[in-house]
């Protein structure tokens, strides 16, 4: 089962990447080849199993609710690429 | 062709929490950017979220107040999306099994009967950072990004698609509005963004049973904002139609400057959120016990509240919606009848001098400079006829300024009522001498003269007279 090179482009627009054609070819076979093996699991019989949405069998895990200190502004900043001021600074985004 | 408009109405509501949803940076608003981060909210590689458990106590709350059925089992989903206000790249919030579902509310409409407005579904999920442009970012050719908001948490409450007009939709929203700032949940504040609306509007032929297609407005934060965007989009809609073309579904910015709303076409091929359940958090499990103290906790609602007031101390409907349209308010009520028993003499105060002057000054309820127990001394003092109902008015003024008690002001300026028939007999013995030629036009058949000397008694006392008195002895004297 293969992807189509259509369905690769969108995904990869999705994900905001940026492929080659050779790329797309060759991501069509593996991405199709990953889907067709979790296809296989369709063919298990779940009924009356309920779906697992956490892969560690635990529940309820809470926190208080109490402020602790935050990082510095500088630590916060520090691997942006680039700041004005205190704000992180990005290309202008107008809506 | 007559048409019917159908909205359904997406609240955001940002809940009283000290600390975010996942992390224990504070929420506090206004501070300088970026100074209430962590790892966890910047969204920096290997940081774990974990579950603040007073987001979901808030969300019971809310659920139980709107009539939904609390879900035993929830999970937290990320909804994938890029955008520069979003450090992970994705927005933690619930898809499948959210916290509370299938409520509703009841809201007054025309006339006063009650329409029911069915709730889809409210879920908890984490805000996104704020985006700052122009000169504010301290760069005019690019925006600013300040995640201090990042990761604060909200509730988004999803109605039905059960609202027929803008007049219903802000009806709706004001009730819910009143819910969650009466739970305590939130501090309802719009303008800072704490309780936010997006509107999906459609329309369709009256008659038909088909909904049109829908366009999502966003950006909402007034009532009167609420009104003015749908009625806007309802007629964009119809003209749309009427001109032989299609309402194609969208996503709207509303403008507050013009009152309309325009296409925000960068957000439409992103409609794909490719949710997935969120490996880092575990699954929120909420035992019936749960649900059950949390409901022996909820505080009267509103609406139970506005009953007992009528029901009990026999105020009129109106009244009752007043002095319930928040908690502050019917806390403040009910202490001023604890001291005072007569109902309806304490809500008239509220409705009227209180309520006036916290305007006046644009003082909230909670910072009101009269306590309700000195409001009651004031109105004890009318009772027993130390001061005139007039008196009490200035009295009032002094109390609100001054801060003294009506006791000590009614002393200070020597403002007690004269009730003593001796003082007020004399005080017309004199006036009648004066004015002979009044008295003889009243026993002539003129009775319109009365008024008259009711004022020079008045003014003879410096409206200290108490006025039942002084008619009763004048009335008296004057038949002779």
């Amino acid at each position: 089962m293969r992807m189509t090179v259509t369905e690769v482009e969108y995904v990869a627009r999705l994900a905001r990447l940026e492929l080659t054609p050779a790329e797309k070819e060759l991501f069509a076979g593996q991405m199709g080849a990953i889907l067709g093996y979790v296809e296989k699991l369709k063919g298990l019989d779940t009924e009356g199993i309920t779906p697992t949405s956490h892969a560690v069998p635990m529940e309820n895990s809470f926190r208080e609710d109490v402020a602790f200190s935050s990082i510095s502004l500088e630590n916060a900043l520090a691997n942006a690429p680039d700041r004005a001021g205190s704000f992180f600074a990005v290309p202008k985004v107008i809506e | 062709m007559k048409y019917q408009p159908v909205i359904g109405l997406e609240v955001h509501v940002q809940l009283l929490t000290d600390s975010k949803i996942f992390c224990g940076c504070s929420t506090k608003f206004g501070s300088e950017p970026n100074t209430q981060t962590c790892p966890v909210c910047l969204g920096l590689p290997g940081a774990l979220p974990v579950l603040n458990k007073k987001v979901v106590e808030f969300a019971i709350k809310a659920g139980l107040s709107t009539n939904c059925s609390i879900t035993q089992r929830s999970i937290f989903a990320r909804k994938n999306y890029f955008y520069p206000d979003l450090p992970k790249g994705y927005q933690i919030s619930q898809f499948e099994n959210p916290i509370c579902q299938r409520g509703w509310l009841d809201i007054a409409v025309d006339g006063g009967e009650l329409k029911r407005i069915g709730i889809t579904r409210i879920h908890m999920e984490e805000d996104a950072g704020k985006l700052v442009h122009g000169e504010l970012s301290g760069s005019s050719d690019g925006s600013g990004v300040d995640l201090n908001r990042a990761c604060t948490p909200l509730l988004e409450v999803v109605s039905e698609p059960d609202l027929r007009s803008s007049d219903e939709a802000v009806i709706y929203l004001k009730r819910l509005h009143q819910i969650v700032t009466w739970l305590g949940i939130c501090d309802g504040n719009m303008e800072e963004g704490s309780f936010r609306c997006d509107a999906n509007v459609s329309v369709m032929p009256v008659g038909s049973d088909t909904l049109g297609t829908r366009a999502e407005i966003k950006n909402i934060n007034s009532f009167k904002f609420v009104k003015q965007a749908i009625e806007y989009e309802i007629q964009r809609q119809i003209d749309q139609i009427e001109d032989g073309g299609k309402v194609v579904q969208e996503t709207r910015l509303f403008d507050p400057n013009s009152g309309t709303t325009r296409s925000m076409r960068s957000k439409e091929e992103a409609h794909d959120y490719r949710y997935f359940p969120d490996p880092d958090l575990v699954p929120l499990v909420i035992s019936d016990e749960w649900v059950e103290r949390s409901r022996q906790a909820l505080p009267e609602l509103p609406e139970q509240r506005r009953q007992r007031f009528m029901d009990e101390l026999g105020l009129p409907l109106y009244d009752a919606e007043v002095l319930t349209a928040n908690r502050a308010l019917a806390d403040y009520f009910e202490a001023g009848i604890a001291a005072y028993s007569n109902a309806k003499a304490v809500a008239n105060w509220i409705m009227g001098e209180i309520t006036r002057a916290l305007n006046d000054s644009g003082t909230a309820i909670e910072a009101c400079p009269i306590t309700p127990g000195e409001l009651a001394a004031l109105l004890k003092l009318i009772d027993n006829g130390t001061i005139s109902g007039k008196m009490a008015k200035i009295v009032f003024d002094e109390m609100w300024c001054s801060g003294k008690t009506p006791q000590a002001i009614v002393e200070d300026k020597g403002l007690v009522q004269l009730s003593d028939s001796n003082a007020i007999e004399n005080i017309i013995d004199e006036i009648m001498a004066a004015n002979a030629g009044q008295v003889n036009e009243y026993r002539g058949g003129k009775e319109k003269v009365f008024g008259f000397f009711v004022g020079q008694v008045m003014k003879a006392s410096r409206g200290r007279a108490n006025p039942s008195v002084v008619n009763e002895l004048l009335l008296d004297k004057l038949r002779g």
